[in-house]
């Protein structure tokens, strides 16, 4: 008999339907994974299991068969004795997910307390136990310690303990690494790997990367707009996918599908070109307290025109504040930022002779902080933040070309309509607000903001990380085109090693605010020479590498 | 809830635009004969000493406390918000300085610190209410202060000075309309706070000069006759507190609104 046993499952949002009629099983010890977009319903089917919809959610119909039980017909009552105690749950987000004014020990000792595990003594020193099993270091001291002394994969970790302490026969899974940086998200996964093997565990593993469902499960469900709509053990759907849908996220997620590399070689610049981007022995310090702490320590790198550079490095790498020096939202504490055709910023009060721009009043300033910004633009990570809430997209967009008086009312208006062309966008979107676009749609909107008035230099802030794999094929299709088209030099910030190998010609693999390994992506990526460069290519599936 | 306080609110504006419409009776004017009769149909809120249709004197009043209360919530808008505005997106010695200036205003109470402007700047309806505006800038340069803070942080912002915005373009294209959501709020509470502290003023005395039918007056007048007339003091009371009502019921809407 199946451990789960899911039937015509139907869940709704204030009647508007988010799961329409899904089956599904899971057998003991098996890892099953859940995968779709954003909106798939893959979450809200997670919920519903565990008893944990929102007040505005409604099961419809269906049942939940947890061995001889139907969930559905449970109460909220009846719901907490199996929570933790049959089912666990690993969260989403590590960082919110903990009780900030409790210590570590005491939020797992809680699960023990609610259903009665033990006296004090007891119960402290299966926590101890629980600790060192999903491998944190000093146990002890751990479990004294609140959770913002401890790092998202340690606090990821602690979740895990909380999730596996009553030792339940399924662990529901929601995203568990999609916060976390690619060589801890391995570990992680590892250790819910291991966890399974040692217990028995089923696994419902919820996620939006096909690149993990692929590695860590046994079988697959492929859902889209609350209907599933395939189902099937993991390799025969990957490499035989029958749904049009599931073929479609297979071609469009970068960590799986194999494309050739981009080379430096077949563009059409000269080699003895001037470089587009010379970034030059860079330093920012911040004070933290007493002690200043170098964020980026001597980076260098060269870009060519008409090419793409990433920067590629987990969180903490210095990577997002490399690039905001380069497009001059931070000044650097020493060295120099040159740009063909801009300039050169230099750290305030450094001599770096002629078309030097000090760097002092480069967000706001004068006129030459000003024409800078017509060589060089940004585009955000989060598009839904990146928009003024209270303009029309065409206001968006003709916003550049006001700000430098570029043409009169009637030729910005059409200049408008050709960018809107250019990123693929109807013009019947300009009179709408953001909020009533689509995530993929807004990030082509910043991009035809950014484009407004023809920069050289476009620098990509984790620009696809936020979106689905199918609209981030779509809009890395859509950059690669205004590459070519318009000979533009991008700097393309990411974590995501996978989208770094699609788009970009040449690497600077950055750590703890230095450039560990330069190269062109061929040759980082076939050929990676520093440890950490292998350790993060360890970390992503197996295609790739 | 709603519906109600927006009628009340355009109920006392048509009041203070037309009255005629509303009564035949002379504000001024009194007719000694009727002094001090009890509310009835021919005198809906009864007559005062000297015999003057209380009613007509509410509904005339209506304009000076209306457009005092505006001019009050005027000076405090704009005042307040151009300071928060610059303190917000300027910050250092400026923010400092503003907003510690606000910090001191705030502590002293509302109606001494209109009362000090008013010995400073003479009794007068107009000066009532500038005292009144005075009075309440601290409150709207703070709230301001918070929102600008809040949205000048945001992407969109950074975006703006990215694609060339110079500071003042970026302030009024985007600073400004998205701070403005509680500003407004505000605004809408201060009203109803500016016509009670206004009427307050009147009733001190520091306000419009007798005849004049302001409401604080109206009911200062009526204290006389408190013991036997209940409805000289309770009835134009009744309507300050249903439009101060009614104008913090509309503020809490507009704040639910735009959140």
């Amino acid at each position: 008999m199946s451990l789960l046993d899911v039937r015509d499952l139907a869940v709704s949002y204030d009647a508007r339907p988010a799961v329409q009629g899904i089956s599904f099983t899971v057998e003991p010890g098996e890892v099953v994974a859940v995968v779709g977009e954003s909106g798939s319903g893959k979450t809200t089917t997670a919920h519903s299991i565990i008893g944990l919809l929102p007040p505005n959610a409604t099961l419809d119909g269906g049942r939940i068969l947890l061995g001889d039980s139907d969930l559905a017909t449970w109460s909220t009552r009846r719901m907490e004795s199996i929570r933790g105690a049959q089912i666990g749950l690993i969260p989403q987000d590590p960082s919110n997910s903990l009780n900030p004014v409790k210590t570590v020990g005491a939020q797992i000792g809680e699960v023990l307390r609610i259903h009665k595990r033990g006296d004090r003594r007891t119960i402290s020193r299966r926590v101890v136990n629980l600790l060192t099993r999903v491998g944190l270091p000093d146990p002890e001291t751990r479990a004294r310690q609140y959770p913002h002394e401890l790092s998202g994969g340690m606090r990821q970790r602690v979740l895990i303990a909380i999730a596996i302490a009553l030792e339940p026969r399924l662990v529901i899974a929601d995203e568990p690494t999609s916060a976390l940086d690619v060589t801890v998200q391995r570990r992680i996964l590892d250790l819910i790997d291991d966890l399974r093997a040692e217990f028995g565990t089923a696994v419902l593993l919820v996620t939006h990367d096909l690149g993990i469902a692929a590695n860590r499960s046994d079988r697959l469900i492929v859902m889209k707009d609350g209907r599933i709509e395939e189902q099937g053990p993991s390799g025969q759907v990957l490499s035989d996918p029958r749904a049009a849908y599931t073929g479609q996220l297979l071609r469009d997620a970068p960590a799986l599908s194999v494309r050739e590399f981009r080379a430096v070689e077949q563009t059409p610049e000269e080699p003895t070109a001037e470089p587009a981007i010379v970034v030059h022995n860079l330093v920012k310090e911040f004070r933290v307290g007493r002690r200043p702490f170098r964020a980026v320590d001597g980076v260098s790198f060269e870009v060519r025109p008409g090419t793409t550079h990433a920067l590629v490095g987990e969180s903490g790498s210095g990577k997002t504040t490399t690039a905001r020096m380069v497009v001059r939202f931070a000044e650097p504490t020493s060295g120099t930022v040159t740009i063909a055709g801009a300039g050169t910023v230099a750290a305030p009060g450094t001599a770096a002779g002629v078309g030097t721009v000090a760097g002092a009043g480069a967000v706001a300033g004068g006129r030459a902080a000003r024409d800078f910004r017509r060589h060089v633009q940004l585009v955000y990570q989060n598009p839904y933040s990146s928009l003024d809430p209270r303009q029309s997209i065409a206001a968006i967009v003709e916003e550049p070309l006001r700000n430098f008086r570029l043409g009169d009312r009637a030729a910005r208006r059409r200049r408008v309509r050709d960018l809107m062309e250019r990123v693929a966008l109807p013009e019947s979107l300009l009179d709408r607000r953001p909020r009533e676009l689509s995530g993929g749609q807004r990030q082509r909107v910043a991009i035809a903001r950014a484009l407004a008035v023809d920069p050289g230099v476009v620098v990509l802030d984790e620009a696809v990380s936020a979106l689905d794999v199918t609209v981030q094929a779509q809009i890395l299709d859509l950059l690669e085109e205004l590459q070519r088209d318009l000979g533009l030099t991008y700097l393309f910030i990411s974590h995501d090693l996978a989208v770094v190998r699609q788009i970009s010609h040449t690497v600077s693999v950055m750590n703890k605010g230095r450039i560990v390994e330069f190269g062109t992506t061929q040759r980082v990526f076939t050929d990676p020479r520093h440890d950490y460069t292998r350790e993060l290519l360890a970390a992503i599936p197996e295609p790739v590498r | 809830m709603k519906v109600l306080s927006w009628l009340t609110i355009a109920l006392v504006v048509l009041w203070a635009v037309v009255p005629a419409l509303f009564t035949g009776y002379d504000p001024l004017a009194g007719v000694p004969a009727e002094k001090l009769r009890p509310p009835s149909l021919e005198h809906l809120f009864g007559t005062d000493a000297v015999g003057r249709d209380l009613f007509a004197r509410v509904v005339h009043g209506s304009v000076h406390s209306l457009s005092g209360a505006f001019v009050a919530v005027a000076v405090g808008l704009l005042a307040g918000t151009l300071l928060g505005l610059l303190a917000g997106s300027t910050g250092g010695l400026l923010d400092d300085a503003v907003m510690r200036v606000a910090d001191v205003l705030l502590s002293v109470p509302g109606l001494l610190l209109a009362l000090t402007v008013i010995i400073l700047l003479g009794p007068g309806t107009v000066n009532v209410a500038i005292a009144v505006g005075i009075g309440s800038v601290a409150a709207f340069a703070r709230l301001a202060r918070s929102e600008v803070v809040r949205v000048r942080r945001s992407d969109y912002v950074e975006a703006a000075f990215g694609s060339g915005g110079r500071f003042p373009a970026v302030l009024w294209r985007h600073v400004l309309p998205n701070s403005l959501g509680p500003i407004i709020a505000l605004a809408a509470l201060q009203f109803g706070v500016a016509i009670l502290a206004i009427s307050t003023l009147g009733f001190l005395g520091y306000g419009a000069e007798p005849p004049t039918p302001e409401w604080g007056l109206l009911i200062s007048e009526g204290r006389n006759y408190l013991a036997t007339s209940w409805w000289l003091t309770t009835l134009p009371g009744v309507v300050v507190v249903a439009v101060v009502l009614a104008a913090s019921r509309i503020s809490r809407s507009i704040g639910r609104d735009r959140t």
